[in-house]
């Protein structure tokens, strides 16, 4: 070996990185407990730990680092949302997203393409225009575009000239993006646990100590732990952890399913969506084309794979680019997500004095990671929950106040 | 491909389907507060085990019942909401 080489090896100058500790002891207490290790549990870490002072902190991660939901989405991230306070959340979400390589000294590989949602119908059209205006209307930049400007741009896209598909125009989001889902999740960690936070992998909840209207412990595979404030991150995992502490979340768990293909040369731009074929393409830096659609049909607590959808996919993709009939797919899989009546998440508090909301995140919540993160930090750093949040409280569906954004989510995460 | 036996139709692919929840028991509108009529809309069932759930066979519009398993997908029994062995 080169002399030169071990120097580096040995100097200070250059000391090895370790960017996430290996699992340490539990201690016996905690100021917070994060149960959930997947991006939205690491991100409120980081801000805790990074802008409230807050250090004492301990990421409960029953599998590893971001195993999750976090590891199996699509990554599109928008805010071209239908509710006034959908909008102006999801607005914060794409903005953190601009600097979020900055933040974290990471490179989580964001890409604002642009996000171009297809109609094929008067009808989608019409919906279309709400959207826009209320986009506008906040502030983002989103718009209807004409048959023309689709083809402008997105020249692959098969446009259907008088068939039963014809796309007649578009929703154009010029904020949408992607980024890089695992970078996010370990740019996160590596922050947080740089500023002490602990982060322990293969550690599961498995009960809470509700004592009056606090949980004084939480329960685990490797111990007790006492604690002050609890925050509850687990993706598909949401309704029975909040369960364990007594609170029945209004959620029901369906799979949602994506396939890649193998990687192609770059050939699409724009992250391109079709509301009636429940068909969406982004194309990964790799040159994969990654593709995702609607829920599965019914309730289940399993990451199977189905023939079904896989056929149902490629069917849509096929369609809007007739170019991918050869192309062969490298993995498919899927991910439990925890759906809520309203397609918008539970933030914020729970009926447990100390226990903390960061639930329902269903098939939307990657690109909710970093604003998600910052504003729980936050709620659990000033003990209230901020105005931005306050309308995704639980206690909607008592006062019957839904936000409604089925039809900006069901066919594009 | 998944086939699900429907009671009238006997074996098909579940694509055939579709699903619309657990059972829930029906409330009193006269009789009902509003937290129980939140509870009743928007808290389904959703335990990691075994539930009730009604059915359709879409192209013979025929509504039944059927007794899955949350976690493994298996479909225990399929029958008729009239059937008095049903309900449970
Ligand atoms: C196929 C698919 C595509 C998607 N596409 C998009 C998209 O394009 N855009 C978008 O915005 N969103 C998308 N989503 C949704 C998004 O992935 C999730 O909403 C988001 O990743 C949730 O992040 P999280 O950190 O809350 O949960 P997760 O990443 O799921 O992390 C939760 C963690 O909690 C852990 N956990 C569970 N139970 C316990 C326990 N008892 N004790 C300790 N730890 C526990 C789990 O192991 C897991 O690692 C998609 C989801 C899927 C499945």
């Amino acid at each position: 070996m080169p002399l030169r080489l071990l120097k580096y090896g040995l100097s200070r100058t250059y000391p090895i990185s370790e960017d996430i500790p290996a699992t340490p002891d539990l201690l016996p207490s905690y100021d917070v407990v994060i149960v959930g290790g997947g991006g939205h549990g690491l991100a409120c870490a980081h801000h805790l730990s990074k802008y409230h002072g807050i250090r004492s902190v301990a990421v409960i991660e029953k599998g590893y680092l971001a195993g999750g939901n976090t590891a199996r989405n699509t990554t599109t991230i928008r805010s071209n949302y239908i509710t006034l306070e959908g909008i102006a959340f999801y607005k914060e979400a794409v903005e953190l997203f601009e600097t979020l390589s900055q933040e974290l000294d990471f490179n989580v590989m964001f890409s604002q393409r642009g996000q171009l949602t297809l109609a094929h119908s008067e009808a989608t059209l019409r919906s279309f225009h709400l959207r826009a205006e209320m986009g506008k209307h906040m502030g983002t930049r989103t718009e209807v575009v004409d048959q023309k400007t689709v083809q402008d741009l997105c020249p692959q896209l098969n446009l259907d000239h008088g068939g039963p598909l014809e796309i007649v125009g578009g929703l154009w989001h010029a904020d949408g993006g992607t980024a890089r889902h695992d970078a996010v999740a370990w740019g996160y960690a590596a922050q947080a646990s740089r500023r002490g936070v602990e982060i322990h992998q293969r550690t599961e909840v498995t009960g809470f100590e509700v004592v009056g209207d606090r949980i004084q412990v939480v329960n685990t595979n490797r111990g007790r732990i006492a604690c002050g404030q609890v925050l509850i991150a687990t993706g598909g995992m949401n309704y029975d952890v909040a369960l364990m502490a007594g609170v029945e979340l209004p959620i029901r768990c369906y799979p949602l399913q994506a396939m890649v293909t193998q990687p192609l040369k770059p050939w699409l731009d724009t992250l391109v969506s079709s509301v009636s074929l429940h068909t969406y393409l982004v194309q990964s830096s790799r040159g994969e084309v990654v593709i995702g659609g609607g829920s599965d049909p019914y309730q289940l607590y399993s990451t199977r794979s189905t023939l079904d959808m896989k056929e149902h996919l490629a069917e849509g993709a096929v369609h809007l680019f007739p170019f991918l009939q050869g192309v062969r797919l490298l993995r498919q899989w899927a991910g439990i997500t925890d759906m809520t009546p309203d397609y918008s998440p539970i933030m914020g508090a729970s009926p447990v004095r100390n226990l903390w909301l960061d639930c329902g995140w269903g098939t939307w919540g990657f690109k909710a990671t970093p604003v998600a993160g910052k504003r729980l930090a936050q709620t659990i750093a000033e003990g209230r929950v901020p105005d931005i949040l306050k309308p995704f409280a639980l206690e909607r569906f008592e006062t019957f106040r839904l936000l409604n954004e089925m039809g900006a989510t069901a066919a594009s995460h | 491909m998944k086939i699900l036996t429907c009671p009238m139709n006997g074996d098909r692919n579940i694509d055939e389907f579709q699903s619309f929840g657990p059972v829930r028991a029906g409330l009193d509108p006269d009789r009902t507060a509003d937290a129980e009529w939140a509870r009743h809309l928007f808290r389904a069932e959703n335990r990691k085990g075994v539930v009730i759930e009604w059915w359709r066979h879409v192209p013979s519009n025929y509504y039944f019942l059927a007794e899955r398993d949350l976690v493994s997908n298996e479909i225990i029994r399929t029958f008729d909401s009239s059937d008095p062995q049903g309900r449970t």
